[in-house]
Order: structure tokens, then sequence, then C-alpha cells
């Protein structure tokens, strides 16, 4: 019996609990009275988003962004171009069973035609072929870079913001060094004294000089989350360093990071193309875009053609990521729109 | 419905002539900053047993939040520095500990409830999991084991519905019901002693009495030594066994928590005393206690509350006041205390 008491006791606060509170305490008549209908409507309206927690599927902080990301169309025109690319840079074959290095020289700067669809080069070369083919390079280059600088810049930034101190000021001022350091000239110099340049080297050149807007960063974002209760919560409850940055600061730290990073992605395949164009870039056995925008330009004015299709996949490519990482940066922090 | 540990038996609150759990003593921490040395605690003492409440009861910048973050040793130092003092857990020195005993204490020993428990719960992880993890980490539970756990203890806290709910992030609960999470997550590891940093101020006051029942029932239950730390004297007066008032990082009175209500014996506890608005003082002015806290890197000489004390005599700006001992359990810290102690309480 005194148990059911207590049960009692407990179930109306407890249901009054998740609701805003009308009446008081002392005053649960006029609690009751609400409930029975007399505010209803203003009830229902100061409920309302409570309603819908508990019944719908719970979502966290990443599916919230993921459902806010399929409501955006800009998601989903980025997404199908880059699926396409990411599709043509994987099996290139699918789409023209040419084979780009093969050159006949008699064809050379043909236009348009039912044989080649986007004529030829100076070399004979099927354009249409080649511009299916280069976007494995600017691919690879893109996403490997964006990997590479999210490694070193988050590595660099989050060690320099979770410690502090002089750690700190070291890497601050490091970073601040290599900020000073103009990527495209930087790239230019580092690739010139490679003899043998690879996709690779092109990654490496790249990343080294381009994980500074990472760090910065992360730094600011691992300053912000390191002071949150939930951090200092989690050591009040026995966790340690390692736990602390992976299971705390890291997750609730990365989404700027994964917001600048996709952006960036663009502009890496965009300077890796400046890069091929300015002949310093890809080697001439590989075929890039930015190589073959280079060559056209000998012929601009007879076949403009050739200048004109790698140079539309490239801008398309760019703009996919730049606006795949506006959709993300929409979903991930609703309050920058 | 409520499942309830029944390992440890209950003793009655607190079990007199036992020694205490955890002893602060003459405990000194300042802060280094640019702007000049924040002396934020001058020497606090106080002591809790198994079993038994303390309030600490201040206003902001009273040291008594920084005391409790030097217990946990979740303070930030830089800037902050302990200066003296020692931190005694079952008689031993917690100071002196290395990082990692002092780390096996936290969430095992002694566990701390946050005010604000929506920043508090990392909003990446469901609570279910937040909860499980202290499982998983410290007992080596499997993760479907722990899984259990975690709603037996969201049974325990009463959460209604636990076993749908257990999957549910922190924003999809209610303020009330998120403290309660919090106080799952801090009872989790069985704790010897919990810290409570004004657990309830950021609900709304209906809710704030049932959480406040909430955690005085579970430490009744385990036996715990709960460390309170408020500046509401409405919530520590039902739950409290004793409590500490606090004035720039000093504590100022120390008494069992009837006679602090009924007689108190520093001014400045009769002052926060009769600012409590009363019913059957309507349409009186509400007194309040004139001026302002102390700067803490420019505290008054003598007794910090001088200025702003109607008691105040030349002994006071010259003299710091020892905590003189009244009775057993009983202190204060005031040159006049007699004096204040026969003045009655006006409202």
């Amino acid at each position: 019996m005194p148990d059911m008491n207590k049960q009692q006791r407990e179930q109306l606060p407890t249901a009054s609990d998740e609701q805003p509170q009308f009446g008081s305490i002392e005053n649960p008549g006029l609690m009751l009275a609400d409930e029975e209908g007399t505010t209803l409507e203003k009830r229902g309206a100061y409920a309302a988003p409570e309603v819908q927690g508990p019944q719908s599927k719970p979502r966290g902080a990443w599916g919230e962004a993921w459902r806010e990301l399929r409501h955006n169309p800009s998601f989903y025109v980025s997404g199908v171009l880059l699926l396409f690319l990411i599709f043509m840079a994987f099996f290139p074959g699918v789409f023209t069973d040419i084979d780009p290095r093969h050159c006949p020289i008699l064809d050379t700067n043909k236009d348009p035609s039912g044989d080649h669809w986007f004529g030829t080069n100076v070399q004979g070369c099927d354009v249409y072929a080649r511009t299916v083919f280069g976007a494995r390079a600017s691919i690879i280059v893109g996403v490997a870079t964006t990997a590479l600088i999210v490694v070193i810049g988050g590595l660099i930034g989050a060690l320099s913001g979770y410690f502090g101190g002089w750690l700190d000021t070291i890497l601050a001022r490091v970073t601040d060094i290599f900020f000073g350091i103009p990527l495209l000239l930087a790239a230019l110099v580092f690739m010139s004294s490679f003899k043998d340049r690879t996709v690779w080297t092109v990654v490496a050149a790249l990343g080294i000089f381009g994980w500074m807007q990472i760090a910065r960063i992360m730094r600011g974002s691992v300053i912000t989350v390191k002071k949150s209760d939930y951090v200092v919560a989690a050591r009040a409850l026995g966790a340690g360093t390692g736990r602390i940055l992976g299971r705390h600061v890291l997750p609730n730290a990365i989404a700027p990071v994964i917001v600048v990073a996709t952006i960036s992605l663009g502009t890496f395949i965009a300077t890796e193309a400046t890069l091929s164009f300015l002949g310093i870039g890809l080697p001439p056995t590989e075929i890039s875009w930015g190589a073959d925008i280079s060559s056209a330009t000998t012929a601009l004015r007879d076949s403009p053609y050739q200048l004109i299709f790698p140079s539309i996949f490239l801008s398309v490519t760019v703009f996919s990521f730049i606006l795949l990482g506006d959709a993300v940066r929409d979903a991930l922090d609703p309050k920058l729109r | 419905m409520t499942t309830i540990d029944t390992k440890k038996k209950p003793e009655g609150s607190g079990s007199a002539g036992a020694a205490p759990l955890l002893e602060v003593d003459n405990l000194h921490v300042e802060f280094r900053t640019r702007e000049g040395v924040a002396k934020a605690i001058n020497g606090v003492s106080y002591d809790v047993s198994a079993g038994e409440t303390l309030a600490v009861l201040g206003e902001s910048g009273s040291g008594k939040s920084v005391t409790a973050q030097t217990i946990m040793g979740i303070l930030d130092m830089p800037p902050g520095h302990i200066t003296g003092g020692e931190i005694r857990f079952h008689g031993k020195d917690m100071l002196k500990m290395s990082k990692e005993e002092r780390r096996k204490i936290r969430g095992q020993k002694i566990s701390m409830i946050f005010q604000d428990a929506l920043s508090a719960l990392n909003p990446v992880y469901s609570v279910g999991f937040q909860l499980a993890e202290m499982f998983t980490v410290h007992r080596g539970m499997s993760r479907k084991n722990a899984k259990l756990k975690a709603i037996e203890l969201m049974d325990q806290v009463r959460i209604p519905a636990a076993k749908d709910r257990v999957d549910d992030y922190p924003h999809q609960f209610s303020g009330g019901m998120r403290q309660r999470i919090m106080i799952a997550m801090a009872l989790a590891l069985d704790p010897e002693l919990i810290i409570a940093d004004e657990p309830t101020t950021a609900l709304d006051v209906t809710v704030q009495a049932q959480v406040m029942d909430l955690l005085a029932e579970l430490q009744r239950e385990r036996n715990m030594g709960l460390i309170l730390i408020t500046h509401d004297l409405g919530v520590v007066a039902d739950v409290a066994d004793k409590i500490a008032v606090m004035y720039a990082g000093r504590i100022v009175e120390q008494a069992p928590v009837r006679e602090l209500y009924r007689q108190p014996t520093h001014p400045y506890t009769k002052g926060l005393l009769e600012s409590i608005p009363r019913l059957d003082h309507k349409g009186r002015e509400l007194y309040a206690i004139k001026g302002l806290p102390p700067n803490l890197m420019r505290i008054p000489s003598g007794c910090a509350f001088n200025p702003r004390c109607p008691y105040a005599q030349d002994i006071c700006r010259s003299d710091v006041p020892p905590l003189h001992r009244i009775s057993a359990g009983r202190g204060s810290a005031c040159h006049f205390w007699e004096t204040v102690m026969e003045g009655e309480v006006r409202g």
C-alpha cells in the first residue's frame, strides 16, 4: 500500500515535468484546471517541440545534420554530379572505348564529329577520351590532398587547441609562417625540385602547404569544445585524456573542419590544374585537365573545343565540391545561414 | 517499480563519531591572471561523513564552486594554483596523489553533478550510450549488459519509460529529466561522495523540488556523503544536515541546519535570512544586504564583510576574525558573534 502511494505521488510531478509549468506545486489545482482544457490551445503550442521528440526516432547531432542535408536541393545537385564524376574517374572505359593515348598525328585539330565528339587536339588525340580519363587525376589529387590536410591540420590544430601553453605558441607561429607562403608559389618550387613527378608528388606539395586553414579552424573549435561542461563533466566522472579527446572533443569539434575540407577539395583540384597548366604539375604521361587546357591554348583560335571541354569538366567538378561544402555547412551549422 | 540497490544498508544520516569521509583542511586557492592575483579560497575547512549532507552556501564568487573543483581535481591549473591546505579522502591527502590515483577516485569514489545538465551531457551521443560507457570503461562490462544497467539506472532516477528513451539524445529531454540523467551518471559507479554544484539552479521551481527530493532519497539509500553547493537558502533547508556559509573565499559560519536558520551567528548569514521574501511580511520592503561582494583581487583588510556589515567596528577593519567555536559543529567568523546571536532575525 505505501508503495502505491509513492508511485502515485511520483506520477503526477513526472508527467508535468515533461510539460511547461503553468501551475505550481503549491497550487496543483491550477495545474489540473489547465490540463482540463481551459488553456489547452496555449499548452499545445508550448509543448509542440517536446511532443515530436520522444515519438519520432531518436536522432543525434549527426542524424539531424543528415536529415537537414536530405532536404537541401544543392546536396542532390552536387551529389549527383560528383557521383557521376567519381564513377567516370574510376571507370573511364564505360564512357569511351577510344584510347586517349592513341594519337594519330594525321587527325590533328579536328572539329567535333561523330567519331570525335569533342574533336581532337594538336597531336590528334581524341579530346573526349582525354577529358574522361583526365577526371581520375583531378579527383585523386582533390580527395587525397584533402585527406592529407585534414590529418596534418587536424592534428596540429587539435594539439595546440587542447594542450595550449607553449605548444600552442609554437604551433601557432609555425602555422603563421606557412600561412605567409602562397600555396601556388610554394607548390611550384616544391614540384620543380622533383625529377619524377607523380600524382602523389602533387598531393604532397598541396598538402604540405595547404593545411593551415584547417589547423586554425580545428584549434578554435577544440578550444570551444574543451571548455564545454560535458568535457569537464567527463573529467569529473573519471575519463582520461585519450578518452576525452577521442570521445568528446574531436566528435564535437570536427564539424567546421568537414565543411572547410569539402570546400577546399574543389580549390585543390583547381590548383592541380593550374600547376599542370604551368607545366610543373603532373608529368606529361599522365592525363590531366590542366595539362590539356595548357596544350589547347596553342590552337585556341582554330579549334577552341580543345580548351572548352576540359575547362567545363574542371569547372563543374570544382563547383560541385564547393556546392557540396555549402550544403554540408548548412546542415552542420544552421545558424550560419 | 524502481529497483533499488540494497548492497549498502542505510545507517541513518550523519552517523556521529565516525571518521569523516572527506576533510577539507585550511585550503588556499588563488588565480594568477594578467590583471593580478585573485584569492578565491582563503583557508576553507569542512568535512563530510558518509550519509551526511553538507550544504555550502554563498553567492557567486564566494569560492564555493572553486572548492568543489579543487576537490574533484578539475580546477583549471593554470591559472588556478593551490597554495596551501589538504583535502583528505578517507584520511589520505588527495593533493599529494598522482594524477592516475586521482583519476581513479573521480567518478568511482567521488562524483559530481553539474548545474546545467544540457551542457554537461555530450550532444553527439544518446544518453543511454553515455550512461553505458561508465560501465564499459570502468567496469569492463559488455555493451549489452551496460545498456541494461543504463536502463536500470534511468529507472532508479525515475525516468518514465526508460527502456524507450535510452536511445534518445540529451536535447530530447526536458530540463528536469536531463538533470535526472546527470544524477544517474554521477551515481553509476556507486560513489561514496557526491558533489552537487547548484544541481537545481537551471530548473524551474516545481521541478527543483522533485530533483532535490530524488537526490536526497538516493543519498539516504546509498548512505553517500553529499556536498550540496547552492546560493538558494530554500533548497537546503529540507535536505542538509549542516551548512557552511562562504564569503570571499572563507567560511564565515558553520552550523547544523536548524540552528543556523533559528539563530544565525554571523551578520552575513543573518542578512541572507532576512532577505528571503516571506508571506507574512507582504507589502513591506524586502531587506537587502547593502553593497556588493568584494573583488577577489582586492579583498578588504580585516573581515572581508566589514564594508557591508551593520555591526562593523574598528577591529573588523584591522583583524581577520577566526572561526570562533560556539558549540559542537558550530562556528562563526565574526568578532561580535555573541551580539549577532542575541539579535532577532527580522524579515
